[in-house]
């Protein structure tokens, strides 16, 4: 039995430890270091914080980071918006065609992501809205409303419709019901959903880089840079780890938000 | 005026009359109950008068007034419902002032009505659990208490006691008495369950197939079924098909094939040859070994077929000469009583003439 136990579990194991820890550790390593002449690290001499100095020295940099969070919050936002109609709606229909929505709702993903957003070029180019902040947004919203809208709609299916009788015999309106109702009991699902989107949008640089103009740089597209045209490794590095904080940061944001919901959750599911 | 009243209610789903032209009428006070087997249209009315669903023929009034196109969250009654249907991330507080928030009542006085409902059903020390964390008669508490805090016209409760264990389903009945003398409030109460039925209300409507078999009170079905089909859905009951042989004022003789005659009492004038049901409680035959100890009018020869002993009472089924079994019910502590009838025993039964009753069909 343990001897199994072992089995199945070491090969993901050994994956993760080779291909994530590894990688990840030579990221710090290298944030610690001084740049090549011609890119790559450095020959080592003792640690070095310059990497960092540098990013706390430029106040360009925090703008680049805000403006990425402003972004992502942005997207996660309209993407709220939107998907809870279109949740709302699979949820209630009869199960067979709830099915075939949501088969719909993930359908893009058969296609190649980068097919799909020169679509997007195409779309919006004659309308001069390409290379604006409106493209980078559009495409960003695009790109990530289904990983809102599943958690979502998974939420909303296992609520109990009872509730809302009960919420409307005692005299809510049905504005009120959605409020008091409907809306607390599928803030677990909405947190879910905005982890699925805001932290994929604050490393997204394809989006930025195909559909934004100068102006709309995000720190994505900034560590691309460092490691592809600057050759500024360690600076790159150190950006990595400053935007892993930030997300994990969130993420434990996220995680607790989600468990002061917990009593919703639980009841319905 | 009834407070709350039924004119030719009717409602069909396709070809089916859920409910067929009812009509009744509810006073201000009772505790009124719709009982009858699952499908008999009971909860459609209770849907109806709530507001979610509306009738295709018919109305309902509300002191008079027409409830139709009133909907739901306008109208002054709240229901209980069967799953409690508590809201799962508000507190037992929170949801009990859910009504008096919408009714756009003050701070100072929600709290005040929800701590006295909480006092009211025994649940001061739960205010700030959640639903998830109380039991089955905790939840059902709340769920009373959230639709009594309001103060309604009337409380709608559909089988709110289905969910309990046998037990604290006894409990909560002698509660729901003592709730509803005490807050006075009308309840409209919806369930199969015949003996809850019995121990709660002052009326019963007894349901069947969409429409109203019989409305009086529990003692008044018991005793004087209507039929036969009200006759054996509340408690036990042999049923003997006869015929009437000679109908007096003061005596009715009923003729049973292959048993003989019957002697009953039935004041109405009934024709001879008229044919029916004789109903007869099992509770109100003796059995006895011997011919001479069973001297009541009537009496027959039988052999046990079954016995059941359940402590306080014993269950006989007795096979009579033409085959059919009858139950009888006799008391253990009976005075004289030495000794069971044993299976195959050759026994009488006997009863008092005034005992059953005759049911038309």
């Amino acid at each position: 039995m343990n001897a199994t136990r072992w089995l199945v579990t070491l090969p993901p194991t050994v994956f993760l430890l080779a291909f994530f820890l590894a990688p990840a550790l030579i990221v710090v390593a290298a944030s610690f270091r001084e740049p090549g002449e011609f890119g790559g690290l450095a020959p080592f001499v003792a640690p070095s914080l310059e990497a960092y100095r540098f990013l706390f020295d430029d106040i360009i940099y925090a703008e680049i980071f805000a403006r990425s969070f402003l972004v992502a919050a942005l997207t996660t936002l309209i993407c709220v918006v939107l998907a809870y109609p279109l949740a709302w709606l699979i949820a209630r229909s009869p199960a067979k065609r709830r099915d075939l929505l949501v088969l719909l709702v993930i359908l893009p993903f058969a296609s190649n992501f980068l097919v799909r957003i020169y679509a997007w070029i195409m779309l919006l180019g004659p309308v001069n809205l390409l290379y604006t902040p409106f493209a980078v947004i559009a495409g960003m919203v695009y790109v990530h409303l289904p990983f809102m809208i599943l958690p979502l709609y998974t939420n909303l299916e296992k609520h109990d419709p009872a509730l809302l009788e009960a919420a409307q015999d005692l005299g809510a309106s049905a504005w009120t019901r959605f409020w008091r109702v409907t809306f607390p009991l599928s803030l677990p699902g909405i947190f879910s959903g905005a982890a699925l989107v805001f932290i994929p949008v604050l490393g997204m640089f394809a989006v930025p880089e195909l559909l934004g103009g100068t102006g709309d740089m995000l720190i994505g597209n900034l560590i691309k840079e460092q490691f592809l045209d600057n050759r500024d490794w360690p600076l790159g590095a150190a950006l990595s780890i400053m935007l892993t904080v930030a997300v994990l940061a969130l993420a434990g944001l996220a995680a607790w938000g989600a468990r002061r919901g917990l009593h919703g959750t639980e009841a319905v599911s | 005026m009834a407070l709350l009243e039924f004119r030719n209610l009717t409602r069909r789903f396709g070809d089916l009359s859920a409910v067929n032209d009812v009509s009744l009428a509810i006073e201000a006070g009772e505790f009124f109950t719709l009982l009858g087997p699952s499908g008999c249209g009971k909860t459609t009315i209770l849907r109806m008068i709530a507001g979610f669903d509306a009738p295709d023929a018919g109305d309902i009034l509300l002191d008079g007034v027409s409830l139709a196109g009133v909907p739901p969250e306008k109208r002054p009654l709240h229901t209980v419902f069967q799953s409690y249907a508590l809201f799962p991330h508000m507190t037992v507080a929170g949801n009990v002032a859910f009504p008096l928030e919408m009714a756009k009542k003050s701070a100072l006085e929600i709290r005040c009505r929800v701590n006295e409902t909480l006092a009211l059903v025994h649940l001061e020390d739960k205010a700030d659990s959640f639903p998830h964390e109380l039991s089955g008669g905790q939840k059902q508490r709340v769920a009373l208490a959230r639709g009594l805090v309001n103060k309604p016209r009337l409380l709608l409760l559909d089988e709110p006691l289905g969910a309990l264990d046998a037990k604290l389903r006894e409990e909560m009945q002698v509660e729901l008495i003592a709730l509803q003398r005490e807050v006075g409030i009308t309840f409209v109460f919806v369930t199969h369950a015949q003996q809850e039925a019995l121990a709660l209300s002052h009326r019963i409507a007894v349901m069947r197939n969409g429409r109203v078999e019989q409305c009086d009170e529990p003692d008044k079905l018991y005793t004087q079924p209507a039929n036969r089909f009200v006759a054996d859905f509340i408690g036990k009951i042999n049923l003997i098909d006869v015929e009437v042989a000679v109908s007096t004022k003061v005596l009715l003789t009923l003729k049973a094939p292959g048993l003989g005659e019957i002697a009953a009492a039935d004041p109405r004038p009934l024709k001879a040859g008229e044919r029916g049901a004789f109903a007869l409680r099992p509770e109100l035959i003796r059995v006895h070994g011997h011919k001479e100890s069973a001297d009541l009018k009537n009496r027959f020869a039988g052999t046990v077929r079954e016995l059941l002993y359940l402590g306080d009472v014993t269950l006989y089924k007795v096979a009579l000469a033409d085959g059919q079994v009858i139950e009888a019910l006799m008391p253990n502590a009976a005075p004289g009583r030495a000794k069971f009838h044993e299976v195959g025993d050759p026994v009488w039964v006997c009863w008092r003439h005034d005992a059953g009753v005759f049911l038309k069909d």
